[in-house]
C-alpha cells in the first residue's frame, strides 16, 4: 500500500531525515516537532526550545541547507530532508569559523540563544543578501539575544564575512 | 495539541479530495502559522493534509509579461527572484519586511494567504473570540487593541489581517488561483480576503475543499514608483501597526495611475479602487497624497487603544506616497524612513 | 595595588565558551534518565476567585498520561510557611503551587500532568477542564493607588527611605526653580530565552540528583529539602548553565516543586519544563508610579528633592525594592524627602529584575533632571556635575570610591556632548530629528558572605569550587583568572566547579555580588594554600624560605619564591613530595569587612549617553548610539565585563520603548504573553553601543577592588533615551515604554503649540 496516501490516527508515521550527514529513520507521531525530536529522542540538545512558536530563533537549523525554526516544523513533514544542527558545525577541539569567531567577540553571554545565533549567522553568510552592517543586523532579526550581545554577534559575522570573501568558509559536516 | 491524522498528498486532486471530505481537515505547507496555532490550541484540525511534495514550488513566466507563483513557493524565494525584483520589487520589498529569514524561508506563497489574525484573544483560548469560537464575543472591543483594524471593523470582530506580503499582492492586484471539488477558478486577490461581518470566522473567500495552487501577478508599470513602508513597535521582527504598499505611474508630474494598499488596519488588505481611479490625472504631489490618505482612511473608526493609528496611518500614506513617487521605495535593512 | 597581573584584568574569552557555541553546554531541560516522565503545568485562566471544579477525566484518558495532580491529591508538602521561605523569600505568604482552590493571580498553577512523553504531558493538559468562580480583578495600579501602604515589615531596612532631612517643601517653594511630574513605568517581564526548567534525577536509593534552573543551586536544594522534609545529604542541586536569569531565578520557581513532587510521588525521575506563556506568570518588574518634584536656583544648586514611588505587588506577599532612596545620594541636596508605598493586586509577586529598583528610580529622577536642566537653562550633563557629591547623605557615610566625575569627562568626550546644541528640535538629519540625551547611573557596590576552595594537584594544576552561578556573567571566567593568577598559571591550568549544591557555600548570584565575593573567597583560599605551601617548604632541610613569612612570598614559574628575589624559592612540585602531598586543597570562608561597611557607603556609577533619532512626522523612534562610562573599581576581565554593560544597555532600551505586559484589566489576565508581542529588542534595534571602563581603585568596597557589573548597565539608559526623545522633539513623555503612539501624542501637541 502506498504510505504517503495512508492515514495515521494516533499511529506512528515512518520519517527518514539525514541529521548530521548520517541518515536516520524514525517511525514518529505526526505532532512531535523537529525540535522537540533532536531535543528528546536524539538528545541533540545543542539546539534550544526558547518560546516554541517561532517568535525567538533558538531553535534555528539548517534544513535542506536553508535556516528555520524547527520549532514549527512537524518532523513528519520534512521526509527526506537534511539537517544540519549546530552539533554538525564543529565540536570544542574543532570549531566552525563562526563558533570561533562568536567566542572570540563574546558574542554570547548565557549561551542559551547562541547555537540558533551562529546556525543563522552561518546560513546569512552562505546566502549572501547582507553585505553591510545593518544588513546584518536587520537579517539576523529572528534570531533573539535577552543577554544583549547584538553589538559582538554582528563583530563576529562581519569578521567571518571578511574571511568568507578571501576563502570561502568550509561547509557544514556532509 | 490535538492529536490527528497525516496523510502526505502526492497531487493537488488528492489533496482537493481529501480536504473536501473532511470539514476537520486542513492543509500543512510551511507550518509557521498553522503549527503555531496548534500548539496554542487554536487550530484543532482533526486530519493533516501535507502538501509539501505537490509540484507547486515554481515560479513560471506568464505570456503576458506576468509571472505565476506557485503555493508552495516559499517567501524567500520569491522575495529574492530576480525576476519578482526586477518586475515587482514592492512584493519582494513587503516580503523582506516581514517576519524574520527563518520563517520566510519555511512559510510560503498561499500559506502567506490564509495567515489568521494576531489579535491576542483569537490566540488565547481562554477568552471569548467570534473568530475562534463564533457567537463567543469580542474580548478586544473594551480590551487590549492597539495592533486592531480601524477600517472594515464590525461589532462582532476588530482583526486585522498580520500579512506584509498580501499587501503588496492587493496593490498589485493579483490573482489568486484555487483549485476545488469543482474544479479550477480564479479570485481576484480584492476578494480573496473579506470582512468580517457576522462572520468572523472566516477570513477568505475559499469553498469547502478549495486550496490555494498559485498567485498571478499582470504585467505592470510600478517598478520605477513604488514603495513598502511598516511601523511597528520594534524597528524587526514585529507585525505591522501600520504599513503601506504603494504604486504610481508617474507622467509629466501627474499621477497616471495608483496603487495603495494598506496592511495593519483592517481584517483583509484595504485598498479603495474607486478612490484611486478619481486620483488619476493629479498633481503627484503632498496635497494629492494627503487627499488620497483622508480618502482611504475615511470612515476610520478607532477602538480606543489603536485611535493613534488613525492620525498615523495618514501620515504613512503621505510619506509612502512621497517615496513612490520620487522613485525612493523604503530598502528595508535601512531603518531611517526616507 | 593591582598592577601585576598576568591574567586578571586581561579580555580573556570565556573558559566556557567552547561548550556554550557548540551546543554542548547543559541547561536544566537537558539531562534525561531512563524512564522519565515529564510534567505539564495548567495556569489559571482568571486573575481572582475560586476553582469550582477540575475535570480531568478527559485528560487522564489521554494516551501517555501517567497522573494529574491538583489542589485536590496533591502529595503532601510542609506545612509551616517558614518551611516554604526561601533564601530571598519576601515578608508575607509563599506561594503553595495547588495548595487550595483559591486564585490569587493570573496564570497560577492548577494542576500538573505527568505524563510519558512531552508531547503526551503538553496535550493532556489542554484537557483539564477547570471551572472557576471568578472575583472581580484588580490590576491596574492607578486605580488602586488610593489602597497603597508602606510595607509594615521592612525586606531590607536599607530599602525603607531615610528620615527627610532638612524643609524640602519650604525649599521648594522658595527656589526660584522649579519642576514636579509624575513618571509611570509599565510591568516587565525578564524573559530569559532559556525556559524554566527541572529535571529531577531519581536514583535507586532514593536519592536525588537534581538540575534545576536558578540563579543558586544550594537555594533551591534547601527550599526542596525543606518542603518535603528530604535528608540534605541525598539531594544534589545542579545549575551548571543557565540560560539566563536576570533576577527570575533568584527564588524557586514552581517547575522545581513540581519535578521533585511529582518524582518523589511516582518514584521516577521527572523533568518539568515551562512553556513561554507560563514565564509571563512567575515574577516580573512591577508597574510603578512616581513622583518627583525638584528645585534649584539660578544656578543650578539643588535646593529640594522629593520623591514619592508607588510600586506594585501580589496579594500574598510584600515585595520590595529601593526605588526612591537613590534620589536621596545621587546629588548634593539638604532638603529631601522620600517616600515608598506598596499596593496589592491581583498579580503574581514581582520580584527582581536587573538592578531592582533603581531601573526604575532612577529613570524618573534622571528624567526630572533633565528637566530641571531645562527649567533652569543650563546643560543637563553641567547639571549633573554642579550637584555631584563624594558622599552618602542618606547615611551620612563616606564613600569607599566615585569616579563618576571621570565618567562624565571621558563618555561626554568620546560622545561628542560638547557638540550638542541645548535647544530641542535644533538638531536634524532628513525627516528625522536628532536628540542628545544623558543621564547618570547608581547600584550598590555589595559583597555578601561567600565560600570557595582551591586546590593545588602536584601536576601543578588547580581546581577552584563554589557553589556559584554562572547565569551568563563570566563567573566561571573570572574566578579562574583570580585562582591562575595567584599561581602564575595559564587560565587552561585551571578547572572551575561551579553551579552544585554541594560545593562550598554561596548566596544565590544577584545584585551585581558574585564577583566581589566569590572572587575574594577564591583568592583567599588560594593564599591558603601558598601559606600551606610555605609551611611545607619551611620543614624541608636547610629551606631557603625558612625565615620567610606569608607575605613575603608569591607563586611564579611554578615555584614558590620572594616576592623580592625570585632566585630564592622551591619548586612546587619539590615542595608537595617532600611534604608526600598529592594535592593542598584549601576552604576559604570571607564576610565582608564589618568595620568598613559601618564607615563606608560602596556604590559603582555610571554616565550613559544616548543619541536618538525620532522621525518627526511619523514618531518612530530609532537610538543609534550610546556611549555608556562605567565606574565599577577593578575590572577583572574587560571582555566578559563589556558584555555585561551592552548586556543592560539593550535592555534599558527595551525598557525605554518596548517592554510592557498588557492587562487586560477587565479580566486581570496579560494578552501578550509572547515573544512575538511582547517585545524585547532585536538586532535591529541596536545599533552602537560604546562601553568605557572608566579607572577607579578601590580598596574597600572589596579586598579585590571589585564592585560588580550585572546592573549598572540599564541603570540610567531609559533615562537617557526619553531625555534623548526630549531633545530631538521638544516634547516629554513621562510614560514609558515610550511607543509610537505615545511620541505621535506628545509631537502633535508639541507642533500645536508651536503653531
Amino acid at each position: 500500500m502506498d504510505l504517503s496516501s495512508q492515514s495515521h490516527t494516533a499511529a506512528t508515521c515512518p520519517v527518514s531525515l539525514t541529521i548530521n550527514g548520517e541518515k536516520r529513520s524514525f517511525d514518529l507521531h505526526p505532532w512531535v516537532s523537529l525540535l522537540d525530536l533532536l531535543r528528546g529522542q536524539l538528545e541533540l540538545t545543542g539546539t534550544k526550545k526558547g518560546c516554541d512558536h517561532g517568535q525567538c530563533g533558538a531553535c534555528t537549523v539548517m534544513i535542506d541547507g536553508e535556516r528555520m525554526n524547527s520549532c514549527l516544523k512537524l518532523a513528519v513533514s520534512l521526509d527526506g530532508a537534511e539537517i544540519t544542527t549546530i552539533e554538525g558545525l564543529g565540536t570544542p577541539d574543532n570549531l566552525h569559523p563562526m563558533q570561533k569567531a562568536f567566542l572570540e567577540h563574546d558574542a554570547y553571554q548565557c549561551g542559551y540563544c547562541t547555537p540558533g545565533q551562529i546556525c543563522s549567522a552561518v546560513a546569512l553568510v552562505k546566502e549572501g543578501h547582507a553585505h553591510e552592517r545593518h544588513e546584518i543586523r536587520e537579517q539576523m532579526s529572528g534570531n533573539l539575544c535577552r543577554c544583549g550581545a547584538y553589538t559582538n554577534i554582528a563583530d563576529a559575522i562581519e569578521e567571518v564575512m571578511a574571511a568568507d570573501k578571501a576563502a570561502p568558509v568550509r561547509e557544514a559536516a556532509e | 495539541m490535538r492529536h490527528f491524522s497525516y496523510t502526505r498528498a502526492e497531487t493537488v486532486s488528492e489533496a482537493v479530495a481529501a480536504l473536501a471530505s473532511d470539514p476537520q481537515a486542513q492543509i500543512l505547507a510551511g507550518g509557521t502559522n498553522l503549527v503555531d496555532l496548534m500548539k496554542y490550541d487554536v487550530a484543532k484540525p482533526g486530519s493533516i493534509i501535507d502538501i509539501n511534495k505537490l509540484p507547486l514550488k515554481q515560479i513560471d513566466e506568464l505570456p503576458n509579461g506576468g509571472l505565476r507563483i506557485g503555493a508552495l513557493v516559499s517567501n524567500t524565494t520569491v522575495a529574492y527572484d530576480p525576476r519578482v525584483q526586477e518586475r515587482y520589487p514592492l512584493l519582494s520589498s513587503a516580503i523582506l519586511a516581514g517576519a524574520s529569514p527563518q520563517l520566510r524561508n519555511a512559510a510560503t506563497t498561499g500559506g502567506n494567504l490564509l495567515q489568521r489574525t494576531r489579535c491576542y484573544y483569537f490566540y488565547d483560548p481562554s477568552t471569548p473570540c467570534n473568530k475562534r469560537e463564533p457567537g463567543s464575543g469580542c474580548s478586544a472591543i473594551g480590551g487590549i487593541n492597539r495592533i486592531h483594524a480601524i477600517l472594515g471593523a464590525s461589532e462582532d470582530c476588530i482583526a486585522t489581517h498580520p500579512s506584509d506580503m498580501c499587501v503588496a499582492l492587493a496593490a498589485l492586484s493579483a490573482v489568486v488561483e484555487v483549485e476545488g471539488p469543482q474544479g479550477k477558478r480564479d479570485i481576484p486577490f480584492a476578494d480573496f480576503h473579506r470582512l468580517p461581518g457576522d462572520r468572523p470566522e472566516s477570513d477568505n473567500t475559499l469553498a469547502q475543499g478549495e486550496m490555494v495552487v498559485a498567485v498571478r501577478l499582470e504585467g505592470n508599470h510600478f517598478a520605477g514608483h513604488h514603495t513598502y513602508l511598516k511601523l511597528r513597535d520594534r524597528l524587526s521582527y514585529a507585525f505591522a501597526l501600520v504599513s503601506v504598499a504603494a504604486a504610481m505611474e508617474v507622467s509629466d508630474g501627474k499621477i497616471v495611475e495608483l496603487r495603495v494598499a494598506l496592511g495593519g488596519v483592517a481584517h483583509k488588505p484595504w485598498r479603495d479602487m474607486l478612490a484611486e481611479t478619481e486620483f488619476a490625472g493629479q498633481p503627484a504631489e503632498e496635497v494629492t497624497f494627503r487627499h488620497i490618505a483622508q480618502r482611504l482612511l475615511a470612515g476610520a473608526k478607532g477602538q480606543g487603544q489603536n485611535d493613534f493609528k488613525i492620525p498615523l496611518a495618514e501620515k504613512v500614506i503621505v510619506r509612502a506616497l512621497k517615496q513612490a513617487a520620487s522613485g525612493r521605495p523604503q530598502v528595508q535593512s535601512v531603518k531611517a524612513i526616507q | 595595588m593591582f598592577n601585576s597581573s598576568k591574567v586578571v584584568g586581561l579580555p580573556l574569552s570565556r573558559i566556557d565558551g567552547p561548550l556554550k557555541v557548540t551546543g554542548t553546554a547543559g541547561y536544566a531541560a537537558e539531562y534525561s534518565a531512563p524512564d522519565m516522565l515529564h510534567g505539564y503545568v495548567v495556569c489559571s485562566t482568571v486573575a481572582t476567585g475560586t476553582i469550582t471544579k477540575i475535570d480531568t477525566s478527559a485528560a487522564e484518558a489521554f494516551p501517555g498520561v501517567v497522573k494529574i495532580y491538583t489542589y485536590e491529591n496533591r502529595p503532601k508538602a510542609a506545612w509551616r510557611d517558614s518551611k516554604w521561605k526561601d533564601e530571598v523569600a519576601l515578608p508575607g505568604h509563599p506561594l503553595r503551587p495547588l495548595n487550595n482552590d483559591r486564585i490569587l493571580f493570573d496564570g497560577q498553577p492548577v494542576a500538573l500532568v505527568v505524563a510519558d512523553s512531552f508531547e503526551a504531558a503538553r496535550d493532556a493538559a489542554a484537557l483539564v477542564q477547570v471551572t472557576y468562580e471568578a472575583g472581580e480583578p484588580h490590576t491596574d495600579l492607578a486605580r488602586e493607588q488610593g489602597d497603597s501602604y508602606v510595607p509594615p515589615v521592612p525586606r531590607m531596612q536599607a530599602f525603607m527611605p531615610p528620615k527627610p532631612r532638612g524643609d524640602s517643601e519650604a525649599a521648594f517653594a522658595q527656589a526660584p526653580h522649579q519642576i514636579s511630574a509624575e513618571y509611570t513605568i509599565e510591568g516587565e517581564h525578564h524573559n530569559p530565552m532559556e525556559l524554566f526548567a527541572t529535571t529531577a534525577i531519581r536514583h535507586e536509593d532514593g536519592s536525588y540528583l537534581i538540575h534545576d534552573k536558578s540563579q543558586g543551586s544550594q537555594n533551591s536544594h534547601d527550599y526542596i529539602c525543606n518542603i518535603f522534609s528530604l535528608d540534605p545529604e541525598t539531594v544534589v542541586v545542579r545549575n551548571s548553565y543557565v540560560g539566563g536569569a536576570f533576577g527570575s531565578g533568584l527564588r524557586p520557581k514552581h517547575q522545581l516543586f513540581f519535578a521533585v513532587m511529582a518524582s518523589l510521588d511516582l518514584k521516577r525521575s521527572v523533568r518539568v519544563e515551562m512553556s513561554r506563556q507560563e514565564m509571563f506568570y512567575l515574577t516580573w518588574r512591577p508597574t510603578s508610579i512616581q513622583t518627583v518634584s525638584l528645585a534649584a536656583d539660578d544656578k543650578g544648586h539643588l535646593q529640594s528633592v522629593m520623591h514619592h514611588a508607588l510600586h506594585a505587588t501580589s496579594r500574598y506577599e510584600d515585595y520590595q525594592e529601593n526605588v526612591a532612596n537613590w534620589s536621596g545620594l545621587a546629588y548634593k541636596c539638604d532638603n529631601v524627602t522620600i517616600s515608598y508605598e506598596i499596593a496589592k493586586l491581583d498579580v503574581p509577586t514581582p520580584g527582581d529584575m536587573r538592578a531592582p529598583g533603581a531601573a526604575t528610580g532612577i529613570t524618573a529622577l534622571e528624567t526630572a533632571m533633565d528637566e530641571l536642566a531645562y527649567e533652569v537653562g543650563i546643560d543637563p550633563l553641567e547639571l549633573r556635575v554642579i550637584n555631584f557629591i563624594h558622599r552618602d547623605q542618606n547615611t551620612d557615610k563616606d564613600l569607599t570610591s566615585k569616579a563618576l566625575h571621570a565618567c562624565y569627562r571621558e563618555g561626554a568626550e568620546r560622545f561628542g556632548w560638547s557638540e550638542r546644541s541645548h535647544e530641542p528640535r535644533s538638531m536634524r538629519e532628513g525627516n528625522e530629528l536628532i536628540g542628545w540625551g544623558v543621564a547618570t547611573g547608581i547600584w550598590e557596590a555589595q559583597m555578601s558572605p561567600a565560600e570557595a576552595k582551591v586546590r593545588l594537584s602536584s601536576d601543578g594544576k588547580l581546581t577552584v569550587s563554589a557553589a556559584a552561578s554562572d547565569i551568563g556573567t563570566g563567573t566561571y571566567t573570572i574566578l579562574g583568572q583570580l585562582a591562575a593568577e595567584a599561581f602564575d598559571l595559564s587560565l587552561s591550568d585551571v578547572t572551575v566547579k561551579i553551579g552544585d549544591s554541594s560545593l562550598p557555600k554561596t548566596t544565590v548570584e544577584g545584585g551585581s555580588w558574585t564577583a566581589a565575593s566569590s572572587g575574594t573567597a577564591v583568592q583567599v583560599a588560594a593564599k591558603m594554600v601558598i601559606a600551606t605551601l610555605l609551611k611545607a617548604a619551611q620543614k624541608i632541610d636547610n629551606s631557603p624560605l625558612a625565615k620567610a613569612t606569608e607575605e613575603q612570598v608569591e607563586v611564579a614559574e611554578g615555584r614558590l619564591v620572594l616576592e623580592t628575589n625570585h632566585q630564592v624559592g622551591i619548586a612546587l612540585s619539590d615542595i608537595m613530595a617532600a611534604a608526600g602531598l598529592d594535592e593542598i586543597e584549601e576552604h576559604a570562608k570571607i564576610e565582608p569587612d564589618k568595620s568598613i561597611q559601618k564607615k563606608y557607603s560602596a556604590y559603582t556609577h555610571s554616565a550613559v549617553f544616548v543619541e536618538v533619532r525620532v522621525d518627526e512626522e511619523l514618531g518612530q523612534v530609532r537610538v543609534t548610539r550610546v556611549v555608556d562610562a562605567v565606574a565599577a573599581g577593578r575590572i577583572l576581565n574587560p571582555k566578559t565585563a563589556r558584555s555585561q554593560i551592552l548586556g543592560g544597555v539593550v535592555m534599558g532600551i527595551g525598557m525605554a520603548l518596548h517592554e510592557e505586559g498588557m492587562v487586560d484589566h477587565r479580566t486581570g489576565r496579560i494578552m501578550n504573553h509572547n515573544l512575538a508581542e511582547y517585545h524585547v529588542p532585536a538586532h535591529a534595534d541596536i545599533e552602537e553601543i560604546d562601553v568605557i571602563f572608566v579607572e577607579e581603585d578601590d580598596d574597600k568596597a572589596s579586598p579585590i577592588g571589585v564592585k560588580g557589573l550585572g546592573e549598572i548597565g540599564i541603570v540610567g539608559v531609559a533615562a537617557a533615551v526619553s531625555n534623548a526623545i526630549f531633545h530631538a522633539t521638544g516634547s516629554r513623555i513621562r510614560s514609558f515604554p515610550i511607543t509610537i503612539d505615545k511620541v505621535l501624542g506628545a509631537t502633535a501637541l508639541e507642533s500645536e503649540t508651536l503653531q
